[in-house]
């Protein structure tokens, strides 16, 4: 009690999250006790004692408790409650106008505008947030969770949801699709409008698209044109992760500025495809030092991409041109040793990494490892790794095949999908995103004579949230409280979202899942809602499956059929530094820094050195692609005089170069001696 | 009777490489007594006290050998006068007392009396008798010349002599030559009980490996004390470099090379010239080596740490950080399991990395490790000292592991097989060498001694403290190392036929390492005043005795160099059966003939992808730059299975005539 306590206190300093709600309706907020006290009243309505609300309320917020009180009185309540629907509707466009302007709260108003405003009350369910479960109603209005608790006093003309005992979770959020990435010119079938249908339809009521510019591009007009594609498209909540397609020092002020002005917060590079966006370690350390300093989560696309090229032009030569070339040529080991390496600069530089697509139980066993050993590092494994295998690379039907190339490819080995489950549930893994990228077998088709040619990407955004609860919940593997977190929580702490998303409190956003655990669907591409005219899923069964889905705090998928309309995805700012991947950078950083010994002069004899131009001069780097930007040449090491943080401890100490002293007066010096 | 099976088989397989060559080099001595390997035999049933084994063994000889040469050492026993009238015409006279004296040094005739011989299979109590720089008996109550030398070995065991496998003798930085060279290094070496040694021919990036070579080979055949081999480092990767590779595999007696993961521009290759380099090397049956750490990130974080004003020594290890190594050697070996090549990674100096190739020795990876002489014996402490000589002494890459238990980790690795031999890296430069990075941390010529202290630092830490036992000290040191580079059993074993490279080593003794006292010329020694359990005595190298009563009596230039076949069977049997069972195999379909979506011809992205792919199926006769893909008749191996289906490019075809194909949808 007294840790769910002071979580609570923390967040109340959350500045955004309080200050929305606050804004928009101050008067209605004191009458339902208080700010936050609804979900200490969940908390104990789970242990169904009435009576320690009174004790809760001790707990020290004596002006909302006293509100509370007199709400308590039965006669003096209804003649409130009667009042306070009078007085929100009245209300209702004047809060935004009185509050601070908040992107949230701007964002709100303009929803509001767009959409009629609908309040709902999801009665008799089971609140399951990634904490703890409990029985709760949830009022919900202007797309925000207002109230969460028993006996909710609620307005009439409500639209009430029955949810008779179902888990009502946090709706899902997807961290990586790709419904605007084109390859070779070929834009995916399932767009934004598409694939945030099929989101909901899975139960992903939020989803962070990939923003990918072809090297040389400009990353903010990427940005601007997903964005201003997503807002036309988007059913749902939507925000971007923007990759970069390569490393120069102009990319540096794109970056500043999509993180400080644009709200984006993470940034992908890829270790992987060769002369196209493959980045060398010196690049790829140099970026994550300059996106630490900025708050931003690093994601890697991890593999080998040098040897990728390689395998793939032996596999070529070897006259495999089918899709199974695609598995064989980026076999586990690349896909581990890139994430190993990933990792070791990660924790070079002190940086948060995101593993992305984590598909092979050695790339995971390896991100398992580094957590234990306190490196900062997140794996998302996807809908496809979790729910079938690569053997179907090796299938006779060229378009089956075909369907399944996605990189990382799937490991052939059978028990992966097992593997991962468990790492996701003790925690080894955290997020589950679905990497939806949907090709259509005549896009595919590109590369029937060449399978490095073949567009990859796979589906698996509908049925991403199934698969967790079928493979690992319905096995017993995790509980529910962990599947919220695998699939929507963490990955709003990860990306700095929370509580906003990724939780059902009040003053989250109104996105709610009602989950129904034991329906069982077969999966086909009959009915599902990607554009896509197969889906590797094929004749899955699944158990566990959204019954109804609210987002925005609409009513938008109920006994299986969609209700969504185009253009109702809002952006959703997000903030660097956030808390779950920075806190522990920010501490380190601040414990390790490194001193220097302080000696007394070296006095000896020094040997002269001819001059070897060779040595100091350097080479051009051969790992660089011929592609990508040189960097400058190197600094000049003898020269210490500039600096930008102030004097130095050495100022006075001139850096020379060796010269010889053959006997230096008064004899050797005692320092070089070995004492 | 197992053993003498694993014997019958070691025949075998030496007959091809190693007789014929021990042959040619001097054939006359060799084939006396008793043949090839029947001594071999003797030692074995020696062990056991058996002597009646022996004649049926001789029998077996004498019939294979089909000459009256190989009529074994105990005919002679019984009968030498017979021997001696069988073969007058030969004028070997070894055997007769009366004139063994004639025309031959003494030194070269010695027996070791009363020692423990010990193998890293087995110890026994032999005698050993040594002519012409080789073994030639082994066994108990040996019939010898009078007038040999004779060394008394009681109450010490016998070695065969040391293998250090990596020095660095003659290899500048910043244009300046090692204060230990070949003479001085191998005297050192000697006097450490090492009596062979392999060295880096470190060539300038983009300079001939031949010349290279001529060059060491030239210097060390003049400078040597002991026995020689040499590793060639590729210093910058090239396809070029294939044909200098092979010559010097098959005409000049290299099998190992060393390429680099650190060094940014200078020394460091990229994955991509790894690969194909390892292609190579495996194609050759060379070893290939590898310095592992992560130059990219090593330079980064050096820029950092001058950028924030640590100019000395610790700087070194604080921009060499464990992690670094740890990550390339994980990535060498994933890009060697890519090749199928076998890898030997120098200088395990961190626990994490040592861990990673056990880790991938138990995943089934032909992957060997050489920890050296300063992990073993000290630490990284050092990098901190108040005094800048002493701190810079250390200095070297991978840096000494800070962490105390580090020493004590490696000779457990290296006690149960995960790691699999000793080497010393020695490469010393003197304190005003060193000076020269006074002021930048970066510019402190890299190198720390050891050849020296080696021998006695892996008995002290491993055999003393019961890790390992007296044949694994052998195995460690020496066996393995000639195993691996295809000198085995020439070196790394006592048995008839051997190089008569043999070391006694008291086990009781200790020793304590001092600048002042060591062999070399450098000035500091990283193990000042570390007191070690076991040293050598006697050492024999060639068969002479180069220390006797401490003193060392060496003379220059007397070191051969040992040329090192290809393909050597410790490391590439394993790699030759897999190569044969690792074809991956393509799934033979039925074209697909659904529907193939336009590609709109982009300029950005399009060219960049079948450049990077290379030509497709040149196996299958492709000679132009790109093959035409309509033509499809054209074929050197006869008909296609799908000559008849045209390849065609993609074409649209969005509503097929009959519907859409079965094939594409599916199943």
């Amino acid at each position: 009690m007294s840790d769910c306590r002071r979580q609570w206190n923390r967040e109340d300093e959350l500045p955004v999250y309080l200050a929305g709600p606050v804004t928009t309706g101050p008067s209605q907020r004191h009458k339902s006790y208080g700010m936050f006290s609804s979900v200490e009243g969940a908390f104990d309505s789970k242990t169904i004692e009435l009576d320690s609300y009174a004790e809760g309320r001790k707990g020290g917020r004596a002006s909302r408790s006293g509100s509370r009180e007199r709400l308590l009185d039965d006669g003096f309540g209804g003649e409130a409650r009667g009042s306070r629907v009078t007085s929100t509707s009245e209300r209702e466009d004047p809060g935004p106008g009185v509050g601070v302007p908040s992107p949230a709260a701007q964002e709100r108003a303009a929803a509001r505008v767009n959409g009629e405003s609908e309040r709902l009350l999801i009665k008799g369910g089971r609140v399951v947030n990634d904490d703890q479960s409990c029985y709760a109603d949830v009022y919900v209005e202007d797309g925000l969770i207002k109230q969460v608790g028993e006996n909710l006093i609620v307005p009439g003309g409500v639209k009430v949801i029955e949810a008779c005992g179902r888990m009502v979770i946090p709706g899902g959020i997807d961290v990586n699709t790709c419904f605007q990435k084109s390859y070779l010119g070929v834009s995916p079938v399932d767009d934004f409008y598409q694939g945030t249908k099929a989101a909901l339809a899975g139960g992903t009521t939020m989803i962070l698209d990939h923003v990918t510019p072809q090297p040389g591009d400009s990353l903010l007009e990427a940005f601007e044109k997903w964005q201003e594609a997503a807002d036309r498209k988007s059913c749902c909540d939507y925000s971007l992760h923007v990759d970069i397609p390569q490393w120069h020092e102009g990319v540096k002020e794109e970056l500043e500025l999509l993180v400080q002005e644009k709200g984006i917060n993470s940034f992908q590079v890829y270790m992987a495809y060769k002369d196209l966006f493959q980045m060398t370690d010196t690049e790829l350390y140099e970026a994550f030092l300059f996106l630490k300093d900025v708050g931003a989560v690093v994601m890697v696309h991890a593999e080998n991409g040098d040897l990728i090229a390689q395998e793939q032009s032996k596999i070529l030569g070897m006259g495999i041109t089918g899709p199974e070339g695609h598995p064989l040529s980026r076999p586990e080991e690349l896909e581990s040793e890139a994430v190993f390496r990933a990792i070791t600069l990660g924790n070079r530089v002190n940086c948060p990494v995101y593993i992305t697509k984590v598909m092979s139980k050695s790339a995971a066993d390896t991100v398992a490892q580094a957590r234990k050993k306190g490196c900062v590092v997140f794996g998302e494994p996807i809908t496809a790794s979790l729910a079938t295998d690569g053997s179907h690379y090796w299938s006779k039907n060229w378009a089956k095949a075909a369907a399944y190339v996605t990189s990382p490819p799937l490991s052939p080995d059978p028990t992966t999908p097992d593997h991962l489950h468990t790492m996701l549930a003790c925690g080894d893994l955290q997020v589950v995103g679905s990497a939806h990228c949907a090709f259509s077998t005549s896009q595919k088709a590109i590369g029937k004579d060449n399978f490095t040619l073949i567009p990859e990407g796979t589906n698996g955004v509908e049925e991403r949230m199934g698969f967790v609860w079928d493979k690992a919940v319905a096995m017993g593997k995790m509980d529910e409280n962990q599947f919220v977190a695998v699939t929507s929580t963490n990955a709003a702490k990860i990306f700095n979202l929370y509580p906003r998303k990724g939780r059902i409190a009040v003053g989250s956003d109104a996105d709610i899942v009602i989950w129904e655990p034991e329906k069982i669907k077969t999966i086909t591409a009959k009915l599902q809602q990607s554009a896509m005219d197969y889906n590797i899923f094929e004749g899955l069964e699944c158990r566990g499956g959204p019954f109804l889905v609210v987002s925005q705090g609409k009513v938008v998928f109920e006994e299986g059929k969609l209700q969504v309309q185009q253009g109702t995805g809002r952006f959703i700012h997000r903030k660097p530094f956030p808390d779950y991947a920075y806190q522990r950078i920010k501490t380190r950083s601040m414990m390790t820094g490194r001193q220097g010994v302080n000696r007394g002069m070296y006095d000896g004899p020094v040997y002269d050195v001819p001059p070897t131009p060779k040595y100091i001069t350097p080479a051009p780097s051969a790992k660089t692609s011929p592609t990508t930007h040189q960097p400058p040449p190197i600094r000049n090491l003898h020269q210490s005089n500039f600096s930008l943080s102030g004097a130095q401890a050495d100022d006075n100490v001139p850096r020379r170069s060796g010269h010889r002293i053959v006997a230096p007066p008064g004899g050797r010096s005692n320092i070089t001696s070995l004492g | 009777n197992e053993n003498r099976l694993d014997w019958n088989d070691d025949d075998d397989d030496d007959e091809g490489s190693l007789l014929s060559r021990l042959g040619t080099d001097s054939p006359k001595p060799r084939m006396k007594f008793g043949g090839m390997f029947c001594n071999v035999e003797g030692a074995y049933e020696n062990k056991t006290l058996n002597f009646d084994s022996f004649s049926p063994g001789s029998v077996r000889r004498s019939n294979t050998g089909g000459d009256t040469e190989s009529v074994s050492n105990f005919s002679s026993v019984t009968d030498p006068e017979l021997r001696h009238r069988n073969q007058p015409n030969r004028g070997h006279t070894v055997v007769y007392p009366s004139r063994g004296h004639g025309g031959r040094r003494e030194s070269d005739r010695l027996i070791i009396k009363g020692g423990k011989i010990v193998n890293d299979d087995q110890s026994f109590y032999a005698d050993i008798y040594v002519e012409d720089g080789v073994i030639k008996q082994i066994g108990e109550n040996l019939i010898v010349p009078s007038g040999v030398k004779t060394v008394d070995a009681y109450g010490h065991i016998v070695i065969p002599g040391g293998i250090d496998v990596n020095t660095s003798l003659q290899a500048p930085q910043l244009g300046m030559s090692p204060s230990d060279d070949f003479y001085h290094g191998t005297q050192a070496a000697l006097a450490g009980g090492t009596t062979m040694i392999i060295d880096h021919v470190v060539p300038e990036p983009g300079s001939s490996l031949l010349g290279a070579y001529d060059q060491w080979r030239d210097i060390a055949d003049k400078r040597s004390c002991c026995d020689y081999s040499l590793h060639v480092d590729i210093t910058r990767w090239h396809e070029g470099l294939a044909e200098e590779l092979e010559t010097l595999v098959k005409d000049k007696g290299v099998n190992s090379f060393l390429l680099y993961m650190a060094y940014k521009d200078r020394y460091q290759s990229t994955d991509t010239q790894i690969y194909e380099a390892f292609g190579v090397l495996r194609d050759l049956g060379a070893i290939a080596q590898v310095h592992a750490e992560n130059g990219d990130i090593v330079q980064e974080e050096q820029k950092k740490l001058l950028d924030i004003g640590i100019t000395g020594p610790e700087g070194h290890i604080l921009s060499h950080p464990e992690e670094v190594e740890t990550e390339a050697v994980y990535r060498a070996i994933t890009i060697a399991k890519q090749a199928n090549c076998p890898l030997y990674i120098t200088k395990v100096m961190s626990r994490s990395a040592a861990d990673v190739i056990a880790k991938a020795r138990k995943n089934g990876m032909v992957v060997f490790g050489e920890p050296i002489a300063a992990g073993l014996g000290a630490d990284g402490s050092h990098y901190w000292s108040k005094n800048w000589a002493k701190a810079a002494a250390f200095v070297m890459s991978p840096p000494l592991s800070s962490d105390p238990s580090t020493p004590d980790y490696i000779s457990s690795l290296l006690s149960c097989g995960d790691l699999q031999l000793t080497a010393s890296a020695h490469s010393t430069f003197s304190t005003a060498q060193k000076a020269v990075g006074k002021d930048n941390f970066t510019f402190i010529p890299e190198g720390t001694n050891g050849v020296e202290e080696r021998m006695s630092i892996v008995w002290d830490k491993a055999v003393v403290t019961g890790k390992m036992d007296e044949n694994e000290f052998v195995a460690v040191t020496s066996t393995n190392a000639a195993k691996i580079f295809n000198m085995y059993p020439r070196k790394g074993r006592i048995a008839v036929g051997s190089d008569a490279d043999l070391v006694i080593w008291n086990t009781k003794e200790t020793r304590i390492f001092s600048a002042k006292s060591h062999n070399l010329t450098v000035e500091v020694n990283i193990f000042e005043g570390m007191e070690c359990r076991g040293c050598p005595v006697v050492v024999i190298s060639q068969g002479r005795i180069v220390l006797e009563d401490g003193n060392l009596n060496v003379t220059e230039g007397t070191g051969r160099f040992i040329p090192r076949k290809a393909f050597p069977d410790y490391v590439y049997k394993r790699i030759k059966a897999r190569s044969r069972m690792a074809d991956a195999r393509g799934v033979p379909r039925g074209n697909y003939d659904g529907p193939v979506h336009d590609v709109i011809s982009m300029t950005k992205s399009v060219p960049s992808t079948p450049t990077t792919r290379g030509g497709q199926c040149p196996g299958k006769g492709m000679t132009g730059p790109a093959r035409n893909l309509h033509q499809s008749g054209f074929t050197l191996s006869g008909t296609q299975m799908d000559d008849h289906i045209p390849r065609r490019t993609a074409q649209r075809i969005v509503a097929p005539p009959g519907g859409r194909s079965n094939i594409t949808s599916l199943s």
